[in-house]
């Protein structure tokens, strides 16, 4: 798709970034001591704190990833925020108060409390580390994403931009810097995610969306043996057409212009649908629908093509209450895209074919993830898999973690948890409107699922839109933040400091964490250039799950089992991030990743939670059993922190 | 270099309550949870069922769950602050 910048998006999109820029400048005045640096002094307000909650964990993936994911399949995209906001009950009643009171700065601390092993310094950062770059992707491609309809710039110079003011964010103040980022962005996000929901229900649904959507043509079609023989059209001429099991694809040429359509039946009789398409062809030029990107004939897409108010078939229903929004898209039809990619005389065709979709599969489980029609016993686990992976993930991400050190107690870490669990919660359930929004107003760019939000706000006017972009841009800037922090922490604090001894004055340590969240950065730019065009919601999936396997068994066991050893800690960090990244590398989406067919991959499953957290939980018992109990008085220890 | 925690407060003697409660809060809440990922697994259909007004059992249990968090932390939240006021005499200023 063709994006044009705005002037006034520019505007606002520059008007965000420099207040960063100076928020970071002013708090580096305060961040002269690691205590500072690390844990904004310990010293932030539960109530701002639980709002940063909400800025750090509503990342690219809530607000892109979800949204597109509902706008793309429906009701599926939704378990997503039900997940991740399951998870902070595991944070709140289980992991907020103990971490806050066994730690300093990093989980590792809290993790480490009872034993002082240097095992546990030594896995805990490594899991930290990967745990963060793992997180650090998907914020990166979302940053891309957000870049190229904002500024219109390429994919790779957003992830740039972000990976540079990030790195100056975080080598200037660390954590009380990314705070207020994160409490203005979390705020903001919820407040104009709240006004977008409102202009949707003020909206309702129309059919066709807008005047200038689209009109799709049909074209009567004569088969033969299979094949389409001819068409009931002058104009257009049949030029080639590919099979396989699921469809029938039919090139047709009007004037030179190559397009596609898919063969369908209507009342009995075969006919032709226009559908979208971008050929590589083998010279290495790209043909959207049929014509070069600037002739901007690649376009937007998402309609109701039955729609129904009260049993009544209608063409716009008005203003509509939440509730009757939803019910009455229950109650329609709603034209997806599928898409289907096939090699044509040596040209790569990428088709996306409209596939009319009954409102009731849309609400309900089942269009992503295969849990009715057409499931297997492997599709089920995968799904059970991932829902376990949400729920247990969040408490083991890093940078979560972290920010219970920059509240005063462990009774300010509990309510800050609660606001977050307030204002998260608030959030997801707009995410179920602005993703099904997104479906029926005919905004859809097929080629990125995680623009459906942002073009949703462009279809109420520039200003929205330019907003809500340069929030989700702070968006990104602001969990990046936070995960080079966790990650810096882990270098300088838990590697370089604890386990491996240097002696290191308290500059020493900030100057050492600054220098760790610069490399971080660069390899985090990297990494987002790499995997452009992935869904961001399916990658963070993945590091939740990477987080959970890791972490989780550690710190449950840790909290709740007097036979936990540090050799049992070690072992399972270990064990956690090794299974679950393997099984991930080796899963089917991954191997679409690196260009090969999914029904190649060795694991045919794409969530490694089920496996990988079970797994860890063993191998500390395990190990545990069969290690000697570290001796360390932890009990009057934690009598003289309490 | 020290562990201990980033700032120092007064003894908490609520601890073994707030612990015991969370967990029993957090088991009530799996089991829920749980509830939703069986249906979706063993009656996918079930959840197309309309519970009421037009929505249903996906959107109703979705909501809910999502709504069951946040009314049990506030539960969690009141009876934790009531616990600790009562066994901590002195407490000190809340951030």
């Amino acid at each position: 798709m063709i994006y044009n910048a705005s002037p006034f998006a520019v505007g606002i999109f520059v008007v965000f970034v420099l207040g960063v820029l100076w928020l970071s400048s002013y708090f580096a005045k305060k961040t002269q001591t690691s205590q500072g640096y690390y844990a904004a002094g310990g010293d932030i307000h539960w109530g701002v704190n639980g709002i940063a909650f909400a800025g750090d964990y509503l990342s690219a993936a809530s607000f892109l990833g979800i949204c597109g994911m509902i706008a793309f399949s429906g009701y599926d995209g939704f378990l997503y925020s039900i997940g991740y906001l399951a998870g902070w009950v595991v944070a709140l009643f289980i992991v907020a108060e103990p971490l806050k009171r066994y730690g300093k700065y990093t989980f590792t601390d809290a993790l480490n409390y009872k034993y002082n092993s240097r095992g546990i310094h030594l896995t805990a950062a490594i899991s930290t580390l990967i745990v963060s770059l793992c997180y650090l992707v998907p914020q990166m491609v979302g940053a891309g994403s957000l870049v190229t309809p904002l500024l219109g710039m390429p994919h790779y110079v957003g992830v740039i931009l972000v990976g540079a003011i990030v790195i100056f964010i975080v080598a200037t103040a660390g954590m009380a810097s990314t705070t207020y980022v994160q409490f203005l962005k979390g705020g903001l996000l919820i407040i104009f995610s709240t006004i977008l929901s409102i202009c949707i229900f003020v909206h309702g649904i129309k059919q066709p969306p807008s005047e200038n959507y689209h009109k799709f043509k049909t074209i009567n079609a004569t088969v033969t043996d299979g094949d389409v023989t001819a068409i009931d059209s002058v104009e257009y001429k049949i030029a080639g057409a590919y099979n396989d099991t699921k469809g029938h694809y039919v090139k047709l040429n009007k004037e030179g212009v190559n397009t596609w359509w898919h063969l369908v039946e209507k009342d009995g009789n075969a006919c032709l649908e226009e559908a979208l398409s971008v050929v590589h062809s083998k010279d290495g030029k790209a043909l959207y629908n049929g014509e070069p990107k600037e002739a901007e004939k690649f376009f937007q897409v998402g309609h109701v093509s039955k729609l129904m108010v009260d049993g009544k078939e209608v063409t716009e229903t008005g203003s509509l209450s939440p509730f009757k929004f939803l019910s009455t898209i229950e109650a329609s039809t709603i034209v997806r895209f599928t898409k289907v990619i096939f090699v044509d005389n040596g040209d790569k065709v990428h088709l996306w074919y409209q596939t009319p979709t009954p409102g009731e599969s849309i609400m309900r489980p089942g269009l992503r993830f295969k849990v009715d029609k057409g499931s297997t016993f492997m599709s089920k686990l995968d799904f059970v898999s991932l829902m376990i992976a949400l729920f247990f993930g969040t408490s083991a991400l890093p940078h979560i973690l972290i920010r219970y050190y920059t509240v005063s107690s462990a009774k300010a870490a509990r309510k800050s948890t609660i606001v977050a669990i307030t204002s998260i919660g608030f959030f997801y359930i707009l995410t179920l409107f602005m993703g099904l929004g997104a479906m029926t107003t005919g905004v859809l760019d097929v080629q990125s699922s995680n623009m459906a939000g942002p073009l949703l706000a462009k279809f109420f006017g520039v200003a929205i839109f330019s907003i809500i972009c340069a929030i989700a841009f702070a968006t990104v800037l602001g969990t990046v933040s936070g995960l080079i922090v966790a990650a810096s922490g882990a270098v300088a604090h838990d590697l370089m400091s604890n386990y491996m001894g240097i002696e290191m004055t308290d500059k020493g340590q900030v100057k050492a964490g600054k220098i760790a969240a610069v490399v971080v950065g660069i390899l985090a730019i990297f990494l987002g250039i790499a995997f452009k065009g992935v869904n961001v919601s399916f990658l963070v999936g993945l590091a939740f799950a990477v987080a959970a396997s890791a972490n989780l068994p550690a710190i449950i066991m840790m909290l709740f089992w007097k036979r936990t050893t540090a050799k049992g800690i070690s072992a399972s960090i270990v064990v956690g991030i090794i299974s679950a990244l393997t099984i991930i590398l080796l899963s089917p989406k991954t191997f679409e990743v690196y260009g090969l067919p999914a029904s190649s991959a060795p694991i045919p499953m794409n969530n490694p939670g089920i496996i990988s957290i079970p797994l860890s939980f063993i191998t500390l018992v395990v190990v545990s059993l069969l290690t000697k109990k570290n001796e360390y008085d932890w009990e009057g220890k934690e009598k003289r922190a309490a | 270099m020290s562990h201990g925690p980033a700032t120092q407060w007064g003894e908490d003697k609520a601890i073994a309550y707030k612990t015991k409660f969370g967990l029993y809060l957090f088991i009530i809440y799996v089991l829920v949870y749980i509830g939703f990922i069986a249906i979706n697994v063993v009656s996918p259909k079930t959840m197309a069922t309309i519970v009421f007004a037009g929505q249903n059992l996906a959107v109703v249990y979705g909501f809910g769950l999502i709504a069951l968090a946040f009314v049990m932390g506030i539960i969690y939240d009141y009876l934790c602050s009531q616990k600790e006021d009562e066994l901590n005499e002195t407490e000190g200023s809340e951030k």
